[in-house]
């Protein structure tokens, strides 16, 4: 099973999920696409790259403290990812559910690889991840992106600007050098792994119908157990 | 007298750590629950200290940034294969890159109370892929020795299973069961009772630890003799890794 998200999963659910670099706009394109499957009766399980009780406060404490290292940042993200698909992703997939993940593995390999681990052992750590059966990569520029982001709130935040690494001392540069080293990574992964890329420049509606298109095609065949079917929408258009 | 080897990773390693610095040794005490190695090694403390070299202890769980977390984990039953592996795993990073490097770094002997081969063991029992544990530990040091404490099976219940071990933890500790939930391998359940449990878990332990002797070049020491037998193994062991030319 050496790395088990090269091959194709046995579950009769579907997996889509969104990767970008902060600002590319993903997550308001998942839950337009949630949103829509929801109202195409279809019953879908929605989730973020988010910590999960088990090392949550691990994490809290580390970053507090400034104990943790490329290494153990990396582990630990894993062991709550490894917790997130047990708990939250498998169970629907096996009951034919679609999930929608707001982030997946390729947000650790792009980041960790920055940080400084090896992008082999990174891959292989993951190796226990289920393959998605959609994968969007949402494509931005570094300057569009960060003007997104700074458009919403006054300040970055330290380790999203990436101020551990020592890039710049100033919050503005030092996270758009951070980024552009994930956009590196991005580029390369999104070869790597066939993620279907999108221009996230476009206007939101022209990228949702375009996804909205991919995913309508890649459904095809699928059938969702009896038991799962909706009687009513949920939103109405 | 001792060879001046430079310190390898196991695998990819950590790319952004020199190790050409490492002048300390690393020697690692392996074998399984109630084998006798943390007596062994305070012993081999002692006499390191006697001979003046600088010693650092390390153990599993012990990590400030993981130790809790673990403890609490264990105690909810809720974890699978993979998640009990990588919690061990970022316990075992801190103490590498927080502990164990920076004692090498400063010429320090680091004894070290189990190292990845029990994590691999307990890992491979549950289920996990050999490969991709040992990938997954691939930034781990290789030491400058093993000794594994080997145990039969016949020689390890009587150790385990003692009136004072069970009393303690059902009436001191009121932990509400006789024999460690976890050393009777009882969260995959390998027999009807904790006994049965215990004898078939530690029995895949052990033929595991076989298995690994050969691939990490382990260096057996028989831990069915007496306490001063295997100190005396261990000691003599050690000698041709330590620098000091003293008798």
């Amino acid at each position: 099973m050496a790395r088990q998200f090269e091959h194709d999963h046995p579950y009769p659910g579907k997996l889509i999920i969104v990767e970008g670099i902060d600002g590319s706009g993903k997550s308001t394109q998942l839950q337009l696409l949630h949103k829509w499957l929801l109202n195409s009766k279809y019953r879908v399980f929605y989730t973020e790259w988010n910590s999960s009780a088990l090392v949550k406060e691990t994490i809290r404490r580390g970053k507090k403290k400034n104990l943790l290292t490329p290494t153990t940042f990396s582990v630990l993200h894993a062991t709550d990812f490894a917790d997130r698909l047990m708990h939250l992703i498998i169970p629907p997939l096996k009951a034919g559910m679609i999930v929608c993940a707001d982030r997946y593995i390729y947000t650790a390999f792009a980041r960790d690889v920055v940080r400084g681990v090896h992008p082999e052992w990174v891959r292989n750590l993951y190796g226990f991840a289920v393959k998605p059966d959609i994968a969007l990569y949402f494509k931005v520029p570094i300057e569009v992106s960060l003007e997104r982001i700074l458009n919403g709130r006054i300040s970055l935040k330290f380790h999203e600007a990436g101020m551990d690494l020592g890039l710049s001392d100033d919050p503005k540069e030092s996270y758009s050098l951070f980024q552009s080293k994930i956009l590196e990574e991005y580029e390369s992964i999104s070869g790597e792994y066939g993620l279907l890329t999108i221009d996230a420049t476009m206007p939101i509606q022209k990228q949702q119908a375009q996804i909205r298109e991919i995913v309508r095609e890649k459904l095809k065949g699928y059938k969702p157990a009896p038991f799962l079917l909706k009687k009513e929408n949920v939103y109405v258009a | 007298m001792s060879l001046k080897k430079k310190k390898t990773f196991y695998g990819h390693g950590i790319p952004y750590l020199k190790t050409d610095d490492l002048t300390g040794k690393l020697i690692v005490i392996e074998g399984t629950d109630g084998v006798g190695r943390s007596t062994q090694i305070e012993e081999l403390r002692k006499w390191l200290e006697v001979r003046g070299c600088g010693v650092v202890t390390t153990g599993w769980t012990r990590s400030p940034l993981m130790g809790q977390t673990i403890e609490e984990a264990k105690s909810g039953h809720t974890l699978n294969m993979n998640t009990l592996s990588l919690l061990y795993a970022a316990d075992f990073a801190d103490r590498l890159e927080q502990e164990i490097i920076p004692a090498l770094r400063s010429g320090f002997i680091v004894l070290a109370d189990r190292y990845i081969y029990t994590v691999f063991a307990r890992s491979v029992i549950r289920g996990a892929d050999r490969s991709w544990i040992r990938k997954v530990f691939g930034f781990a040091l290789v030491p400058d020795a093993v000794f594994y404490m080997r145990i039969g099976i016949e020689d390890l219940i009587p150790r385990a299973i003692t009136s004072q071990t069970l009393h303690k933890r059902y009436w001191v500790d009121q932990s509400g069961e006789g024999m460690d939930y976890w050393e009777s391998g009882m969260d995959i359940r390998l027999g009807d009772d904790f006994y049965d449990s215990f004898v078939e878990y530690q029995k895949r332990i052990l033929k595991e630890f076989d298995r690994m002797t050969p691939e990490f070049h382990f260096q057996v020491v028989d831990a069915a003799k007496t306490f001063e037998e295997i100190n005396r193994e261990l000691k003599q062991g050690m000698l041709g890794y330590l620098d000091d030319d003293e008798a």
